[in-house]
């Protein structure tokens, strides 16, 4: 885990790329338990005025997560995090899927040992997320 | 139609317990591709201090699914369109982390319902608390009805 006292403000998290497939949708509607059809049926994701298959807003939320808890390693370090959806997520149907990038900035060292992280996710030019922060609580 | 604002303050609590369990959270740590240790392996959650292996932070959406038939979103005197429904925005406090073994309750809350053009925003807050009452997490959500807001020139 990193050290406060080694964290400053701007300090980078190691950025990463997530693809995202059909199956991955798949499996988080079962883990989930958010079967909403938009999320697996073009047919009815199209006939509800989507340009295809979208992702779980939250599926996004939860990798986009991964900057931070693969920052700090243990995931129970993380006191708060929270998005706004700003974009759907398209995913068609191909074996390469949609390309989730982010990237995390420590933005404020708070008390307690805890800085604020934000992320940013986009795939290609859209940004799907914004408002994102977490607040993690170093050793 | 407008959502019906006498709705604001209303509390749902959920009907039972929820028992996290190890094989769910290994579950939901695969389908986001994470494989960090402290979510499957007992032995690497307790190197970090933790009594067994943790939830992911975003975990608790699936308390939305599994109590989904008795919440506010199809209540049907809030009157609200699921096929209008946008999520809008999500946060976690977590006053602990989340972890197997935890027998949670919850009780979800409508904050505040408010126009935003011509969509209505809905602001909902479940607390969840552990099998001694105290304090897990709060999950805060945000939905947009589109276009159900009071016409303002009407």
């Amino acid at each position: 885990m990193p050290r406060y006292d080694d964290v400053e403000v701007g300090t980078e998290l190691p950025a990463q790329a997530f693809p995202i497939t059909r199956l991955d949708l798949v499996r988080y509607c079962g883990a989930s338990g958010d079967f909403n059809i938009i999320h697996w049926n073009e047919r009815v994701a199209k006939a509800v005025g989507l340009p295809d298959v979208i992702a779980h807003g939250m599926y996004t939320m939860a990798v986009a997560g991964r900057v931070v808890t693969d920052w700090v390693g243990d995931a129970g370090a993380v006191e708060s995090y929270g998005v706004r959806f700003s974009r759907p997520v398209v995913v068609p149907d191909d074996d390469a899927g949609a390309l989730l990038t982010v990237t995390g900035t420590v933005e404020d060292k708070l008390d307690g040992g805890r800085v604020s992280v934000a992320l940013t996710a986009h795939v290609g030019e859209d940004k799907v997320l914004s408002r994102a922060r977490a607040v993690v609580r170093l050793g | 139609m407008p959502l019906n604002h006498e709705y604001i303050g209303r509390e749902y609590p959920a009907s039972a317990t929820y028992e996290v369990g190890r094989e769910h959270i290994r579950r939901f740590a695969d389908a986001i591709g994470d494989p960090n240790p402290v979510y499957t392996d007992p032995e690497a959650a307790r190197a970090l201090g933790h009594p067994d292996v943790l939830a992911p932070p975003t975990f608790l959406t699936v308390l939305n699914f599994r109590f989904a038939l008795e919440g506010p979103i199809v209540d049907p005197g809030l009157g609200l369109d699921y096929s209008r429904v946008v999520h809008g925005e999500q946060r976690f406090d977590h006053h602990r982390p989340v972890r197997a073994g935890d027998v949670l309750s919850v009780v979800s809350r409508i904050e505040d319902i408010k126009d935003a053009g011509r969509n209505e925003l809905i602001s909902m807050a479940a607390e969840v608390t552990d099998a001694d009452g105290a304090p897990v997490a709060t999950i805060r959500s945000t939905i947009v009805s589109r276009g159900t807001a009071a016409r303002k020139d009407a």
